[in-house]
């Protein structure tokens, strides 16, 4: 039998695409509908890359920062951020980006030393200059930075975002304090994960006694303040401390409390999935209990706890930053966003010198853009909703 | 019910037993006793101690007895109201912390009052115009208010103030009422105060409520109750503030309890910043120099007050809700 007539619930031609896309959703494995649901979520999409491109800067810090960030520059304190110009010392335009020198003035009234851009000379910025030694992610031994300004320049910095009290650059300081602002999170949050999995995993995964001991561990942890928690807990570390074991106890300290909440998700996780099909038929088969967790209930929630654990991480980077501020989490002469902040502390200096903030905007920045990755990994991790 | 609040009260008071010896543990973490520490410090004024007025302190505070006897004497001081003395300000510790308490719970109170009045609203506005324009903005400056951390909100807002109308706006009183005692002027005075730190603390809790506002009332508002008191023709105005914003209001009641307490143990950066006369700042220092009665014990003052804090909630919700008693 030939069929000449459509039939009736066959889609008309300019929908086609549309049919077309329909298919390709029926046909999607999970991951594939995950990834189509996070790329509509256009805010976390350009959160990811900022993301992205701040833990780049992070790792290539020595490289991309013009100067060493502990240098001191006495003739050039309280800088202000320089702008980059195109016109040369005669006006003329040139197709080299390069910074007015400075002059150092002082004011009659307040005696205080100001900087006077001098538009008739001018420096062109180099690219790929020797400067300081550092050392690439730990492991290559090289002098080459991204920017710097050549030998006729003197002791004038180029400082893209200022310099501090000491005459340090703060581009540097901030991109050096980027690195342990950025990775405290990350490794705090695994620590967290692993806390949160294994214990969280154990209360829900077998009941009972166990389960209630954790669960009141967990209620009693959520019951305390935890910014004097941490407060108290970070003093307590010895002051002499070298900073590489400061930089773990603080991260161990800021997990504690953090792997409360996973705990608790993942606990819930597993109380509603120990009765699925699926978890009856791997320990039926002989599946040890390792093996069942890990091996078939772990999996079917980790996009749940990406998403839940990407929104804890801009928590735990607040709190290093604040502990830091405080002068109770990491100390000078390490560098992190809230050591950075601790100059901008007097409200006098700050108002003066309005660029030492700076620092905060990358908090704000990187905050923003994980709670916004945060939310759209949230939405996408359940692709079957809407 | 009563049955209920007993058991939550036992498992508080246990909570509670739990968390004093956790603050005496904080108290004797610091290398060494904070007696050799205190000798040491003396010593540096250049006041020698000798070993036998060591040794006579050593018996007053109790350390030449085993740890769990120290613990005991403690905690039958802290019954008493008597929490040990300040080294460092050398005065009881109590006579410190009460002034200070009730500073911290009256800038609580107004933050609460504060986050309240402007996350009600807004909250209610989002959910009743989805997806306009000032949804938008109100979900940005949401998330832009939980991302900006409290001390830098109070640097930017004290920057401001400063360069604006040149005037430094820390502290909750001008220097002339600082220590007078209290009447109508210290009040108006402290009212001229209070409002930035008020700002700077209840910002992020206002971007979290105004979140939870929104998702109750988007919850409530597409119920059919709604529609039937729409049906009968009661004004939209009315309709949404007598029926779902009440609905919406029930988790707001129900954390109080618990939403004071971690105020007051969450602006102490801000109080550090702002140079308030809370106990914040005093935590802070007692910790940097090691005074750890002192530190101790408002650890564990901030510590019981958020267990009671969250008892109230649970009584609180199980009265709103007879269905929590159940579980």
């Amino acid at each position: 039998m030939t069929t000449t007539a459509a039939p009736p619930d066959l889609e008309p031609l300019d929908s086609f695409e549309a049919a077309e896309e329909e298919k390709a959703i029926a046909i999607a494995t999970p991951r594939q509908l995950m990834v189509r649901k996070f790329m509509k979520h256009r805010i976390a999409v350009v959160s990811l890359v900022v993301l992205i491109i701040l833990y780049l800067m992070a790792l290539f810090a020595g490289f991309l920062s013009p100067y060493d960030p502990n240098t001191y520059n006495s003739s050039f304190k309280f800088v202000p951020p320089m702008t980059i110009t195109f016109l040369d010392g005669e006006g003329n335009f040139t197709f080299r980006p390069g910074v007015n020198n400075l002059v150092e003035e002082r004011d009659p009234e307040t005696l205080r030393i100001t900087y006077r851009t001098d538009y008739t000379t001018w420096f062109p910025i180099r690219f790929f200059v020797k400067g300081k030694p550092y050392r690439l992610f730990n492991l290559i031994d090289t002098d080459l930075h991204l920017l710097g300004l050549g030998e006729e320049a003197g002791a004038l910095p180029i400082a893209i975002l200022g310099t501090d009290r000491l005459g340090r650059d703060m581009f540097s300081r901030v991109l050096y304090g980027s690195q342990v602002s950025l990775s405290i999170g990350l490794v705090s949050v695994f620590l967290s994960v692993m806390f949160g999995i294994v214990l969280g995993g154990i209360s829900g995964y077998y009941g009972g006694v166990i389960d209630t001991v954790i669960q009141r561990v967990i209620e009693f942890i959520r019951s305390l303040p935890s910014l004097p928690l941490w407060m108290a807990l970070s003093a307590a570390l010895p002051p002499e401390m070298p900073q590489e074991s400061r930089y773990f106890g603080i991260t161990i300290i800021l997990s504690v409390i953090g792997w409360t909440s996973l705990g608790r998700q993942v606990r819930g996780r597993f109380l509603a999935l120990r009765t699925e099909d699926f978890v009856l038929a791997a320990r039926l088969s002989g599946a040890k209990d390792r093996r069942v967790i890990f091996r078939h209930m772990v999996p079917s929630f980790t996009s749940h706890i990406i998403a839940s654990l990407t929104l804890s991480i801009p928590g735990i980077i607040l709190a290093e930053t604040s502990l830091s501020f405080l002068g109770l989490g990491l100390r000078q002469p390490a560098i992190s966003w809230g050591i950075l902040l601790q100059e901008a502390q007097n409200i006098r200096t700050v108002a003066l010198s309005p660029w030492l903030l700076l620092p905060g905007a990358a908090i704000i920045i990187t905050v923003l853009a994980f709670n916004f990755l945060g939310d759209g990994l949230r939405d996408a991790a359940d692709p079957f909703n809407r | 019910m009563l049955q209920f609040i007993m058991r939550r009260l036992a498992y508080a008071l246990i909570t509670i037993w739990v968390i004093s010896v956790m603050s005496f543990i904080i108290i004797q973490l610091p290398p060494g006793d904070f007696l050799s520490s205190y000798v040491a410090r003396l010593a540096e004024m250049g006041t020698s101690v000798s070993a036998e007025q060591t040794q006579i302190m050593r018996e007053t505070y109790g350390l030449d007895q085993p740890i769990h006897m120290q613990y005991i004497k403690w905690m039958s001081g802290v019954v008493q109201g008597d929490f040990g003395r300040s080294l460092e300000w050398e005065v009881p510790v109590a006579d410190l912390i009460w002034d200070r308490m009730a500073m911290s719970v009256l800038l609580g109170a107004s933050s609460i009052l504060f986050v309240w009045s402007v996350a009600i609203p807004i909250g209610v506005f989002s959910a009743t115009h989805q997806y306009s324009p000032m949804d938008y903005i109100s979900t940005f400056l949401g998330f832009l208010g939980l991302a900006i951390p409290d001390f830098l909100l109070a640097l930017i807002l004290m920057w401001i103030a400063f360069s604006s109308f040149g005037q430094d706006v820390g502290g909750l009183f001008s220097p002339e009422f600082k220590d007078a005692p209290w009447d109508f002027a210290k009040f108006i005075d402290l009212l001229k105060h209070i409002w930035l730190p008020m700002i700077v603390v209840g910002t992020s809790g206002t971007a979290g409520l105004i979140r939870t506002m929104r998702a109750n009332m988007l919850d409530e508002i597409n119920q059919p109750y709604v529609e039937t008191a729409r049906a009968k023709g009661l004004s939209e105005r009315r309709l949404i503030w007598k029926y779902p914003v009440r609905v919406a209001l029930n988790p707001f009641i129900s954390t109080v309890g618990y939403a004071l307490p971690s105020l007051i143990g969450g602006v102490v950066i801000t109080a550090v910043v702002l140079n308030l006369p809370t106990i914040g700042p005093l935590l802070l220092r007692a910790l940097l120099s090691q005074d750890m009665f002192l530190a101790g014990a408002i650890i564990l003052l901030l510590s019981s007050l958020t267990v009671i804090g969250t008892l109230l909630s649970d009584i609180l919700l199980a009265l709103l809700d007879p269905r929590i008693r159940l579980d």
